[in-house]
């Protein structure tokens, strides 16, 4: 059966008709060209947002203090009040699920080498901030438990930061550099580009010890904010209330205050982020599976005048010893060839589009990775076996009436 | 070889229309029978029937010994396939394939490889002297040739009965003529063949004609072709 001569009766009878063919062709190919198309210009956008969140724990809380809003205790409404490094324990050590527990007292501030200057956020920070805020150290190291023990004068710079004090390109490291008027010594430079960050982009960012930068601005026991992650198995909406209620009992804020502490859970931003793209991906299915349908249907119409028009051809195949079974699998591979081959081209004709976007943006940020716009090759595969099922059906229809014909009746003279 | 026994037909398209009423017919191998009647007489049903187009309501129908009643699609397709070969009137060639492609046809629903069935093909394309033909597509034939073309196709499974339907109905005089005498030595071969036709001219040119009126074989006139051979100038 499945032998040359059925293959070169299919193309033959397909280039009979060579306009009606590619019309048709075309609605399956525009079907599967737009979703191959969107789902990879999906993928790509996903990827390139998702850079945001790079480097940065998705399962992260940060929170920090407010004046408070009601009254409470005897203490009066509009109070300020702050963090204290002591809470960083308490919150670890009263919290179940509670991961890493960390300070940071920020400042804004210029930061001078030789006769560049540099403006940005200063972070006092411990070293389990890493696990928080990836550093993606490039050169050096990062901060140490040594170094807030002993109060050194030691930082890590962003790469914006390093870009703007050493054009030349020299070596940062072991140089000192003049952070809000103090000498710092460079130890080492975080090559993170993520957009999320406590605090001002992370590139713009200089890392200094939590100890040393507490004692420098006479803050006493004062932090400006406090992280944590959960641990596996927890989620941050399980553990923010706790926490919440935790530090507004330690400082005497009224429980129902919810003025009084900004709470950022990051895990839901990037569930919201998450849902975003997953809302974007069903609509390109729904976009590209409609207009598939609807080249389906046009293949489904056209095979149907087919085998109207081929009815005499059909009742002398059968007069002449064809088997029902013979009729119905021409038709039916005539619909699949025709499907197939559109669809394949319209896959191949996005993939290369969207080589193209691809290497457009390489080209445009040459620093960073490529981004990954691209459909996957089981993707791929896996819509080549659909357009040959969907092809296949669509013949049905067409290939039941073509059995319907009876030979009587198609080589009837009268 | 063909043997019908009391074979009734009822054709239910609004009214119903009883078309066969009891048709009781047996062809020896090697006769050249041909059919006759007026329009509406039931010679088309007949045919039908006797080429396993369609079904019959009454009555036993043993073509070769095997009796045809209620056979799956399938089954006809491949008795038609072995057993019986179609002529047509207007021929019924395949448009789009040359002449040795619709020759080779039947054959390749027996499932025979390309090779073989085309030099099967070739040879009874030069059989009926159209060889050189071989290539052309049906619409650059003329009437005959198409018709001869037909012939070819409807012997190439070496068939036991070959059924022509008005088989001269589209051709002048001449070729009727050829395609007639093309018929007749055919049965000299051997070959069972059965006419179904109006023109008395083609009937007399067979051996046994069945006169059909009304659903009823009226009566069977036993011819001899060669007795009209003297006039047969006229009554091609």
């Amino acid at each position: 059966m499945f032998d040359l001569d059925k293959w070169s009766e299919i193309f033959r009878t397909l280039l009979r008709n060579k306009s009606r063919s590619l019309l048709t062709a075309f609605g399956i190919f525009w079907g599967v060209f737009m979703l191959v198309l969107l789902m990879g210009g999906a993928n790509g956008f996903k990827d390139l947002m998702n850079r945001n969140f790079d480097g940065f724990a998705q399962n992260s809380y940060i929170a920090f203090p407010n004046n408070t809003s009601k009254p409470y205790k005897g203490f009066r409404t509009n109070r300020p009040w702050s963090l204290e490094t002591t809470d960083v324990a308490r919150v670890k050590s009263r919290i179940r699920g509670a991961d890493v527990v960390t300070p940071l007292v920020l400042y804004w501030g210029t930061y001078k080498y030789k006769d560049k200057e540099a403006y940005g956020m200063l972070k006092g920070v411990r070293p389990e901030y890493a696990q928080i805020e990836n550093p993606k150290i490039s050169s050096g190291r990062f901060l140490q438990d040594a170094d807030l023990s002993a109060y050194r004068k030691v930082c890590v710079i962003g790469h914006e930061v390093k870009d703007k004090l050493f054009p030349d390109g020299s070596d940062p490291i072991g140089k000192f550099i003049s952070l809000r008027g103090v000498y710092y010594q460079v130890v080492g430079v975080s090559s993170n580009e993520s957009n999320m960050s406590v605090g001002g982009s992370s590139g713009r960012s200089v890392l200094v010890p939590f100890s040393t930068l507490q004692r420098l601005e006479n803050l006493g026991r004062e932090i400006d904010m406090l992280a944590l992650t959960a641990q596996p198995g927890y989620t941050i909406s399980d553990i923010q209330p706790q926490v919440e209620r935790l530090l507004k009992e330690i400082h005497a804020v009224a429980p129902d205050d919810k003025k009084a502490l900004t709470s950022v859970n990051v895990e839901t931003l990037f569930q919201m982020v998450q849902s975003l793209f997953n809302a974007i991906n069903t609509l390109v299915w729904l976009i590209g599976i409609g207009t598939l349908v609807s080249g389906i249907i046009g293949v489904s119409n056209i095979m149907m005048v087919v085998v109207k028009e081929r009815t005499t051809e059909i009742g002398i195949r059968r007069a002449i010893g064809a088997r029902p079974a013979n009729i119905l699998s021409q038709i039916l591979a005539e619909s699949a060839v025709l499907t197939v081959a559109a669809g394949l081209s319209g896959i191949v004709l996005a993939v290369l589009i969207l080589a193209g976007v691809e290497a457009g943006i390489t080209a445009a940020m040459p620093d960073s990775t490529p981004p990954d716009f691209q459909i996957s090759f089981g993707m791929a595969i896996g819509a080549a076996g659909i357009l040959s099922i969907l092809g296949t059906t669509a013949g049905i229809a067409p290939a039941l009436r073509a059995l319907a014909v009876k030979p009587i009746d198609a080589i009837r003279d009268e | 070889m063909i043997h019908l026994e009391n074979i009734h037909k009822t054709y239910h398209a609004g009214q119903p229309l009883h078309v066969l009423k009891g048709i009781d017919l047996d062809i020896e191998e090697g006769d050249f029978v041909s059919i006759m009647g007026a329009s509406g007489s039931g010679k088309s049903t007949l045919l039908n029937i006797l080429g396993i187009l369609d079904h019959y309501d009454e009555g036993t129908y043993r073509l070769g010994g095997t009796l045809i009643k209620n056979l799956s699609e399938s089954r006809a397709a491949d008795y038609r396939n072995r057993m019986i070969g179609f002529i047509f009137q207007s021929f019924n060639l395949i448009g789009y394939k040359n002449a040795l492609e619709n020759v080779a046809l039947p054959l390749f629903y027996q499932g025979v490889s390309r090779r073989k069935r085309n030099a099967l093909a070739m040879e009874q394309l030069e059989r009926l002297g159209l060889k050189d033909r071989a290539h052309h597509l049906p619409n650059e034939l003329s009437g005959g040739q198409k018709q001869r073309v037909a012939i070819a196709r409807s012997i190439i499974t070496n068939p036991q009965i070959l059924l022509a339907d008005e088989p001269t109905g589209a051709l002048d005089s001449t070729t009727s003529g050829e395609v007639m005498q093309l018929l007749a030595d055919l049965n000299a071969e051997g070959r069972t063949i059965i006419v179904v036709t109006h023109e008395r001219g083609v009937a007399y040119r067979t051996k046994k004609i069945v006169h059909l009126k009304d659903g009823l074989i009226e009566h069977i006139e036993i011819n001899d072709p060669a007795a009209n051979r003297p006039f047969g100038e006229l009554m091609k």
